[in-house]
């Protein structure tokens, strides 16, 4: 290489970056708790299960990435898998705070209104639908014999195990791909290199078959009436999109702070192709699901549309066609553009935003239900919690970024092919 | 003045092409293409070959096969034929997107594969021409315009420096494989 780059530098959390995020989690904190104490307790609950939700997904694909990388033996991202690596060492502070959400919202009730019976009851403020007390005992008041039917898989119990078991399970293959990459630091060789690629097999196919149930549980289970097998594919998607385009919106960020001098104009490239690609693919997903209950028009499955289509919620749904399709559809189709640094950056917050859009309208409509216009559907309280979880994973990032010995996995076998990238 | 056209300069080995080229560009000689049996990287970059709008046509062909469906199916089911299926409106756009997704596909890739072909001359059932049989083979070629350019002794001298194995000096453009 003509320049040289220094692998040994570490990366400095302190000044702007710090204190902005610091801010931000203040701001969240303040808002969270003034929507709890001003009488918004379910919307600040449903908020706080969105960007839980939304912190853990992110995470949860820099394993994803990691071990995709791995798998394929890819060469051209061998220099930039720190990046991915230091959102796998956030994943258990995000899953931790996810089970604590959904453990509170499950816990603590609110007089509600049931949807099938109409009846006055208390009941939680997260997945009101099935974890209700008495819900599945013949005879109770608020008995429903659908949800008793789907009892033996959706029970409250079980429910923690599944989730336990889906992000204990997703960071310590994350975590074991970080030590073997660490080790591989210190001792070269392909030993580590080889462990991590079994290792990366084995979690592509536990996640394969455990994410659809991650996002049946976790979002699908708020509509526990209606259920979608494309629902699962359709969360991965937008997980996958939005994880990548917080990867790209950091390497960039990061290459202007003067870190990560290798990243090149190739490198973001491929970044933008993936976002381009996959926000196809999310489309072609979402609209799989939306067409085949629009042509069958069955009312169970249709219900679920009918609220989406609620005149507060109307006009998001189709903006969240227009954030993730159209926009980066156009956006970053032109090659030009995926090698323009200002303009990937921009596509980057279009779909960081509106991927929290395709989890609002996922959320919403089953736990708070419509306000009173639709432009107050989004308020303080969604800006505010969002504000202070970017604020979160940003400091826990950087944090964790920090403590990161050497930026490039020093004798990762294909970070030469990495550091000549080029197409 | 002699009656050659092109003079090309041939090499067996990718480096020292690279190299050639150089010295061509070192010593202001034009070049006209230069023909690899593989893709060599950054080669378009030191040539000055402007990118492919190939991109571009499969962009237009595909807004073309798009449009074309569209109307042809809101002919069929809206004006001409309109039917009731399963209760929905005439115009049930939801309906119409895989077909307007798959035209739009079909058109794109046909229309890009057509437009290389006629950006390239290579019509199917025409016997393509190369201006080296060996450029397919194990040949590194490039190839200078002929005329206008300064003694092709020159040249010729400046390829062999270079490393060529072999300089041709061509009256025709091109040979065919017919």
């Amino acid at each position: 290489m003509e320049t040289p780059n220094s692998f040994n530098e570490q990366f400095e959390f302190s000044g702007k970056a710090k204190t902005r995020s610091l801010v931000a989690i203040a701001i969240g904190v303040l808002v969270i708790a003034l929507g709890f104490f001003t009488g918004y307790a379910e919307r600040t609950f449903a908020n706080l299960l969105l960007m839980g939700y939304y912190f853990t997904c992110v995470c949860i694909v820099g394993v994803v990435f990691c071990a995709i990388q791995y798998a394929a033996q890819a060469g051209w991202s061998a220099s930039l898998l720190r990046i991915p690596q230091t959102f796998i060492k956030v994943l258990p502070y995000a899953a931790v705070l996810l089970l604590l959400i959904v453990a509170a919202g499950i816990y603590f009730t609110h007089p509600i209104i049931t949807e099938e019976t109409s009846k006055h009851v208390t009941g939680p403020y997260l997945y009101k639908e099935w974890a209700l007390k008495g819900i599945t005992t013949p005879g109770s008041d608020v008995y429903d014999a659908k949800i008793a039917g789907k009892s033996g898989y959706l029970n409250i119990p079980f429910f923690f195990i599944r989730l336990l078991g889906y992000l204990g399970g997703y960071s310590i293959f994350g975590l074991l791909l970080v030590k073997y990459s660490n080790n591989e630091d210190e001792l070269g060789g392909m030993f580590n290199y080889k462990k991590s690629f079994t290792i990366a097999c084995a979690f592509l196919a536990v996640f394969g078959f455990t994410v659809p149930l991650f996002a049946f549980d976790t979002i699908m289970s708020l509509d526990a009436h209606w259920f979608s097998t494309m629902f699962g594919w359709y969360n991965f998607a937008a997980m996958w999109v939005s994880g990548l385009s917080v990867m790209t919106l950091l390497m960039i960020y990061l290459k202007k702070q003067g870190y990560f001098t290798w990243i090149t104009t190739d490198h973001l490239h491929n970044m933008g192709q993936f976002m381009f690609g996959f926000s196809i693919f999310w489309t072609y997903l979402w609209f799989a699901q939306y067409l085949l209950m629009y042509y069958a028009n069955i009312p169970e499955e249709a219900a679920y549309f009918y609220k989406r289509w609620e005149p507060e919620f109307q006009p998001w749904f189709w903006f969240n066609i227009v954030i993730n399709f159209l926009a980066p559809f156009l956006v970053l189709m032109a090659r030009d553009s995926k090698r323009a640094v200002g303009v990937l950056q921009a596509a980057c917050v279009i779909l960081i935003l509106g991927h929290w859009l395709d989890y609002f309208m996922m959320v919403m409509p089953g736990t708070v239900g419509p306000q009173s216009y639709w432009y107050t559907e989004i308020g303080w309280i969604e800006v505010g919690t969002f504000i202070g979880f970017a604020g979160l994973f940003s400091f826990l990032f950087f944090n964790a970024l920090s403590k990161v010995k050497s930026l490039v996995p020093k004798n990762h076998p294909f970070l030469q092919e990495s550091l000549h990238h080029h197409i | 003045m002699s009656s050659t056209k092109f003079i090309l300069g041939l090499f067996d080995d990718p480096d020292d092409m690279m190299h050639g080229i150089d010295k061509l560009q070192k010593n202001s000689i034009p070049i006209y293409d230069v023909y690899t049996p593989m893709p060599i990287h950054g080669i378009e970059a030191k040539l000055g070959i402007k990118d492919s709008r190939l991109g571009y046509a499969a962009f237009m062909f595909g807004c073309l096969g798009g449009t074309t469906i569209f109307i042809l199916i809101y002919y069929f089911l809206v004006h001409d034929w309109p039917m009731n299926i399963g209760g929905k409106p005439h115009f049930a756009v939801p309906d119409f997107i895989p077909a307007t997704f798959e035209w739009s596909v079909l058109f794109a890739s046909f229309g890009m594969g057509f437009t290389f072909f006629y950006a390239t001359h290579l019509f199917p059932g025409r016997a393509p021409r190369v201006m080296d049989f060996r450029a397919t083979n194990d040949r590194f070629v490039i190839a200078i315009d002929a005329k206008g350019n300064i003694p092709h002794d020159d040249i010729t001298n400046l390829l062999k420096e270079a490393g060529a194995v072999e300089v041709k000096h061509n009256d025709r453009k091109y040979v065919s494989y017919e």
